[in-house]
């Protein structure tokens, strides 16, 4: 066993931890837009097109005005007008909500690849983050502790959501939208208005998780930057039972899941680097077949959201 | 918090229709109805299913625009364009499809409508506000309780509650009582006649039950295709008037003879089966029952006890947690064979989704159960279409399906027709077991009496037959024995002599 700092396999465990909440970030926005999404009664697969022009977008501002703020922002703009698009042609009758979010997911991608081809070399200002493990001497530590800002607004995001979907007057209408149609339109809300509306909020959200992976980690722009976080996120939407704080909870899970390997790199595992870096995978497959059953439909399930009916 | 209108000091509104037409294409679904609903009465709207009942009161809501014709609404015309500019008018609508939403509790289904509500909800202060509201009301509700745990009867109260919380002070209830048992029926029309007669609401009440109509309403209008068949005082008209204005001259056929069965084998039998629904709670549990040769077997209930997948397991569409079914003594598996074999046909709720694929004709629809043997079948897997299309034609005219024709796609069918082309089709060849759930859910008198007549005619014949219905009329016409079935469970029984409607009634609400 080669060393791996003082803390042996503590290195790991420290690692997977701070690896999980680095890492969760992306994971933590998009789960979050996309439940916004589904609490009105929408799937949109395009998510992961969405998070790689948010990437795009945010990464090309940073770099072109030196301020990754307003890259993040940007991003989450570039987010909204894709979803915004998702949300006007599934407003259209005899439209297929996955279908639309699929050829999205093409469209954003592709997008993103043509418009970003400039900004592949230069280099981007990275977001701030907080240094929490000052006080410890081992780096495994200190690095593990470094929190990035986004994070932070992640968790609050997540809590802020869950208490607006019960106490606010749009988390009571997005719901109302997303349970029962034939409800909704009794009541005088526009459905589609309302959805779109859903959508694009959620659009947003996966454009700034976007844009933590080209302004924080990995901190880069290119074409392999994103693997598959965005449609991953669905899965993990529908583990965390639409619930925001449960998506926080799941996307540390998901988060840890990735840091594993590099993890394990660390105290010099690095046979099967690339088994490990399927985890997340893997447990997106094991927590679907764990969360399905022939017996019920999901729990929880927002009763107009195409995957529940 | 929004500004509601003082119920006890304003009358609730007077509105009048005049000569209202609604076409949809060719079909003229409103021929220049004219009707003055009076402040602070209980008018019902008498008519069959497709009578134009809903469609006028869906164009008084605002949810379609009449093509001709006026609204008035205290004496002023009115052009009402959607259905919020209905309820600024005091105009509220309980519709028979709850618009509940399931996920939520009772306090936030009551907020939802509220005009003006803040962004950010004072639960508290609403909470309060609620709890005022509910103690002035005759029927209460738990706030806290979430509307999917709630039972038919509760929802329907909550609709009502709904309107009155939201000002509506002329209240159109869409045939209330369908998913109702009788008591809980009386009792939701006794407390509304009860606040028509305080002068604090106007009622109006959809529906094709003559006996709510005699019971509680003050006055009514009849419509029939389209058109006004008949107005008046309810204490002013017979019985007989009013189903004379129903139905016309036409000429009901008479109620099936029951003839007296030989054979008394038992042919059909669960062994308790468990049976689970799709939040993977229990929906049939431990149920057992045996069902004779010549005999009918009702299963009344009020919708959603369990009846639905009881149905789907007997159909194979759902399998059960636990326990058996046995045709003729053998161990039934539900396989395509096995039906074929046992004689097993099945006419579930819901049809066109249940048993039939849309996109087919109607010859291939009748022809499901016996495409792929001969003659419909030749050289073991080549499909004769010609015969295919000979056996639709016979069933059509034998059946008197109303279609374009045997290549007609079946979704194009109305309901009532759908039904007719799947009885056809399970009673074409010989049946021995028959399963039909709520056979005659939305058809009109005379389809309800062909079709009754032919399940008694296959009773008749000897086959076994077990009657899923909520109709317990039907269920009290057609069954040898009748079932009781109270969330999951089969919680009385008794034989058609002894049957009493308010016993098997109490039977549906509760346990006891």
């Amino acid at each position: 066993m080669t060393d791996g700092g003082d803390l042996g396999w503590w290195g790991v465990l420290i690692a997977v931890m701070g690896g999980a909440i680095r890492v969760s970030t992306p994971y933590l926005f998009v789960s979050l837009g996309e439940t916004l999404t589904e609490k009105g009664g929408r799937v949109n697969l395009g998510l992961e097109g969405i998070l790689v022009m948010g990437a795009m977008s945010g990464y090309g501002t940073a770099v072109v005005t030196g301020e990754p703020w307003l890259g993040v922002i940007v991003a989450g703009c570039a987010g909204s007008a894709l979803a915004l698009l998702h949300g006007l042609i599934c407003n259209l009758t005899r439209v297929n909500d996955i279908a639309v979010g699929i050829s999205l997911f093409i469209f954003g991608t592709g997008l993103a690849f043509f418009l970003g081809k400039p900004f592949i070399n230069p280099s981007a200002p990275r977001l701030p983050h907080l240094e929490l493990g000052a006080w410890s001497s081992y780096p495994q530590v200190r690095s593990a502790l470094e929190i990035n800002a986004l994070f932070i607004i992640g968790v609050v995001l997540a809590f802020v959501l869950a208490w607006g979907l019960k106490n606010m007057k749009w988390g009571l209408i997005l719901r109302t939208v997303g349970d029962s149609t034939e409800a909704a339109t009794a009541l005088g809300y526009n459905v589609n208005w309302v959805r779109t509306m859903g959508t694009v909020a959620g659009g947003f959200l996966s454009g700034v998780g976007g844009s933590f992976l080209s302004l924080y980690y990995p901190g880069t722009w290119n074409e392999g930057l994103s693997s598959g976080q965005g449609l991953m996120a669905v899965a993990l939407v529908i583990f965390a039972r639409w619930n925001p704080i449960y998506c926080f909870y799941v996307s540390l899970l998901f988060g840890g899941a990735t840091a594993l390997g590099p993890a394990l790199q660390t105290v010099g595992i690095t046979s099967n680097y690339y088994l490990y870096g399927a985890a997340p995978y893997f447990l997106t497959l094991g927590l679907l077949i764990y969360s399905s059953s022939t017996k019920h439909s999901l729990a929880g399930a927002p009763g107009e959201v195409s995957i529940s009916r | 918090m929004t500004e509601k209108p003082a119920m006890a000091t304003l009358p609730p509104p007077d509105v009048t229709v005049t000569d209202m037409t609604k076409r949809f294409g060719a079909l003229v679904a409103l021929d220049a109805v004219s009707v003055h609903f009076e402040s602070g009465t209980f008018h019902a709207l008498l008519g069959e299913n497709g009578a134009g009942k809903s469609t006028l009161v869906k164009c008084l809501m605002g949810y379609y625009q009449a093509d001709e014709g006026d609204i008035s609404v205290n004496g002023v015309t009115q052009h009402v364009t959607n259905p919020r500019h209905a309820h600024h008018l005091g105009l509220g609508m309980v519709y028979q499809h709850f618009t509940l939403v399931p996920s939520m509790t009772v306090a936030e289904n009551l907020v939802l409508g509220e005009e003006g509500l803040s962004s950010v909800i004072n639960w508290k202060e609403h909470l309060e506000i609620l709890e005022a509201f509910m103690q002035s009301m005759p029927f209460r509700l738990d706030l806290n309780r979430s509307v999917s745990n709630l039972a038919a009867g509760e929802k329907q109260k909550l609709e009502i509650l709904k309107q009155l919380h939201l000002g509506s002070r002329f209240l159109i209830l869409d045939e209330p009582t369908s998913v109702l048992t009788p008591d809980e029926a009386d009792q939701i029309l006794g407390l509304m006649r009860q606040l028509t007669d305080e002068n604090r609401i106007s009622v109006v009440m959809i529906t094709h039950k003559l006996r709510e109509v005699e019971a509680y309403a003050n006055e009514v209008t009849v419509l029939r295709h389209g058109r006004l068949a008949g107005q008046g005082y309810v204490k002013d008209l017979t019985h007989a008037d009013l189903i004379r204005m129903m139905i016309g001259n036409e000429k009901i056929s008479k109620p099936a003879v029951r003839t007296k069965a030989s054979r008394r084998e038992i042919a059909l039998e669960i062994r308790n089966l468990v049976v689970g629904n799709d939040k993977g709670l229990t929906a049939v549990s431990d149920a057992s029952l045996q069902v004779k040769e010549g005999e009918i077997v009702g299963i009344a209930g009020v919708s959603g006890n369990g009846q639905t997948e009881l149905v789907e397991a007997l159909s194979g569409q759902r399998d059960e947690e636990s326990g058996d079914i046995f045709v003729r003594g053998e161990k039934y598996g539900k396989t395509r064979s096995e039906m074929r074999d046992f004689g097993i046909n099945m006419l579930p709720e819901d049809p066109l989704n249940n048993s039939c694929v849309r996109e087919m004709s109607v010859a291939e629809n009748l022809a499901i159960r016996i495409f792929d043997q001969p003659p419909t079948t030749y050289a073991g897997c080549l499909i004769n279409r010609g015969a295919v299309r000979r056996h639709g034609r016979d069933l059509i005219e034998r059946f008197r399906i109303k279609t374009q024709g045997p290549d007609a796609r079946i979704e194009t069918l109305s309901g009532g027709n759908v039904q007719r082309t799947v009885l056809a089709r399970e009673l074409a060849g010989d049946v021995e077991v028959l399963i039909v759930q709520n056979p005659c859910f939305g058809l009109d008198l005379n389809a309800v009496a062909e079709i009754r007549n032919r399940i008694m005619e296959a009773r008749n014949g000897g086959a076994t037959i077990l009657l899923i219905s909520e109709d317990l009329d039907e269920i009290l016409e057609l069954a040898d024995r009748i079932i009781v079935m109270f969330e999951g469970h089969f919680v009385f029984e008794t034989s058609r002599d002894k049957a009493d409607v308010h016993e098997i009634g109490r039977h549906m609400a509760s346990h006891i």
